[in-house]
């Protein structure tokens, strides 16, 4: 039986797997300690279960257990590394690059930056989304600190050249940062071969609980410090003060277990599916597919239908297919998506945009029906939409003298 | 973001979707919006030269299903009407129809504006001055 709603926004956030679950209840109710007591056994258990997670996670990455510091989520991994190293390397230097197409949290942490003293160079991204790499060595200056360009983009999965980025930073003596929220558990994320000097990264994404999340930071060639931005008791060497959720770290821990278990099998099922409903789509007239293909998360399809807009669209299943629209109807600014128009996109593209984010419980069945429910809401709503009218008719829609409201 | 059963039942089952002849001297169109702004809106009415009386109206419309209910609900409410009444329509009427949040009131005012560049149209195309409207509600 097909189980609605289905459930295709797995880059906002993805369900707990089960497994999961099970692992973090023990140390709600019996198992309460608080991982900094040092004194008695509740203390010393909530360690041990921290550092086990701690190892768990560390192997999904490819690091050594003392590099991990947890935190809240990749909101304030991103905060902490940036901000972090902006604050310990002042005197090396007060030039950061990043990207257009970066997360908000890492955006406006480097305008924040600006504010006490930063320069920040933005590098624009090409028509795929991919940043451009000698622009990026173009833009190194002897007073650059850091790098900090996401693994993998939230709205269009496109995966950045990593190593690539990693080894100018080297080359020119800055850090690199990356924000690897959407590619850590989805795809294999070394930190040593990639080159990363620090990462955020969090649970939710990954079938994991919300509200706990990790700051990888290298120990070793070079040894990274970042200056805390929560003060008190000194926790995570000292980087990241405030009692540890140790139920959420457990689950952490059992997630990013099972996302290096599974990971070789659940891409090439999600793959498969994500293909099919991306060539079924494809096959409607006036469809594109935004960000490079080869380089891109095996579970994300970002498609824009043209002459229907986002929101319009979504409505004709929205109470049985969860996704998102890079049209911004609802917000105030009615501003689509900067991430696509960062690509190139005109506005009109942009606002006709869906994400589809696929995940470890789709299956065949749900596809099918998001297809099937997909396809005809745009084609009953272009027979309703004045712009197709107007293509059809040969109308040169630019061309067109719109009065912006 | 929840839609009103009425939004919903609009979107669903728009009324009066579809084209008229635009070279018509009986029809007057306005086409308002942008697609770079995610809603453009087309209304379109037929007048009867003996009564005055609004007879048809159609409507196509590129957004969202706030913006698709506003303007199926307008020709709703225009077929029927003379001109001086169909002017008389104001946004903040489709807003309470419909129940739409604060976010979608600029879904009404785009409705709004369509009747009113439909009606200029339809007055300048039968020799009549195009009237001169003040902003509405937003």
């Amino acid at each position: 039986m097909l189980k609605l709603p289905i459930y295709l926004d797995h880059n906002s956030t993805t369900p707990m797997d089960p497994r999961v679950l099970e692992a973090m209840l023990p140390y709600f109710l019996e198992n309460f300690g608080n991982a900094a007591s040092r004194n008695h056994s509740f203390g010393w258990q909530a360690e041990e279960a921290v550092d086990y997670a701690r190892e768990q996670i560390a192997q999904l990455i490819g690091a050594d257990p003392k590099e991990i510091i947890f935190t809240s989520g990749a909101t304030e991994g991103n905060n902490l590394g940036i901000k972090g190293v902006y604050e310990m390397y002042a005197s090396k230097g007060n030039h950061i690059i990043t990207s257009t197409t970066e997360h908000k949290a890492v955006l406006d942490t480097c305008k924040h930056l600006e504010k006490l003293g930063a320069e920040v160079t933005y590098l624009e991204v090409q028509p795929d989304g991919l940043i451009d790499l000698k622009q990026l060595e173009a833009a190194m200056k002897p007073t650059t600190i850091l790098v900090a360009i996401m693994y993998a983009n939230n709205e269009i999965g496109v995966i950045q050249p990593v190593k690539e980025i990693g080894a100018i930073a080297k080359k020119h003596g800055a850090l690199f940062f990356t924000d690897a929220v959407q590619a850590v558990g989805k795809i294999p994320v070394d930190v040593i071969s990639d080159g990363i000097d620090i990462m955020s990264f969090t649970a939710h994404k990954m079938y994991g609980p919300k509200g706990v999340g990790a700051l990888y930071v290298r120990r070793k060639n070079p040894r990274v410090k970042v200056t805390a931005q929560i003060d008190g008791g000194g926790h995570e060497r000292g980087m990241r003060s405030g009692t540890l959720n140790v139920p959420g770290i457990v689950g952490f821990g059992k997630a990013a277990e099972i996302a290096k278990t599974d990971m070789a099998g659940d891409t090439e099922r999600v793959s498969k599916l994500r293909d099919k409903l991306e060539n079924a789509l494809k096959l409607i007239d006036e469809t594109y597919v935004n960000g490079n293909p080869a380089h891109r998360l095996p579970h994300v399809s970002n498609i824009s239908f043209k002459y229907v807009e986002g929101e319009g669209l979504m409505m004709g299943f929205n109470k049985d297919i969860a996704l998102s629209s890079g049209s911004a109807c609802t917000s105030a600014s009615l501003e689509p998506s900067y991430v696509l128009k960062a690509l190139g996109l005109g506005d009109d593209l942009a606002h006709s945009s869906l994400r589809f984010g696929l995940g470890r419980y789709t299956t065949e069945e749900q596809i099918d029906f998001t297809i099937k429910a997909v396809t005809d809401t745009v084609l009953k709503l272009r027979e309703m939409s004045p712009l197709w009218e107007m293509f059809k008719e040969g109308i040169d829609i630019d061309a067109i003298q719109w009065a912006h409201h | 973001m929840a839609y009103s059963n009425k939004v919903i039942d609009h979107y669903s089952n728009p009324k009066n979707v579809g084209t008229l002849d635009k070279a018509s001297k009986s029809v007057g169109t306005g086409l308002v919006g942008a697609p770079e702004c995610g809603d453009v809106m087309r209304l379109q009415i037929e007048v009867d030269e003996a009564t005055g009386l609004i007879t048809d109206a159609k409507f196509k419309t590129f957004g969202c299903g706030s913006a698709i209910a506003s303007s199926s609900l307008a020709t709703e409410w225009l077929k029927g009407k003379t001109i001086d009444e169909a002017v008389k329509i104001d946004n903040m009427d489709l807003v309470e129809e419909l129940s739409l949040p604060p976010v979608k009131i600029h879904c009404s005012v785009l409705a709004e504006d369509a009747i009113k560049a439909a009606i200029n149209d339809f007055r300048v195309k039968n020799g009549l001055a195009e009237l001169v409207f003040e902003q509405s509600h937003v």
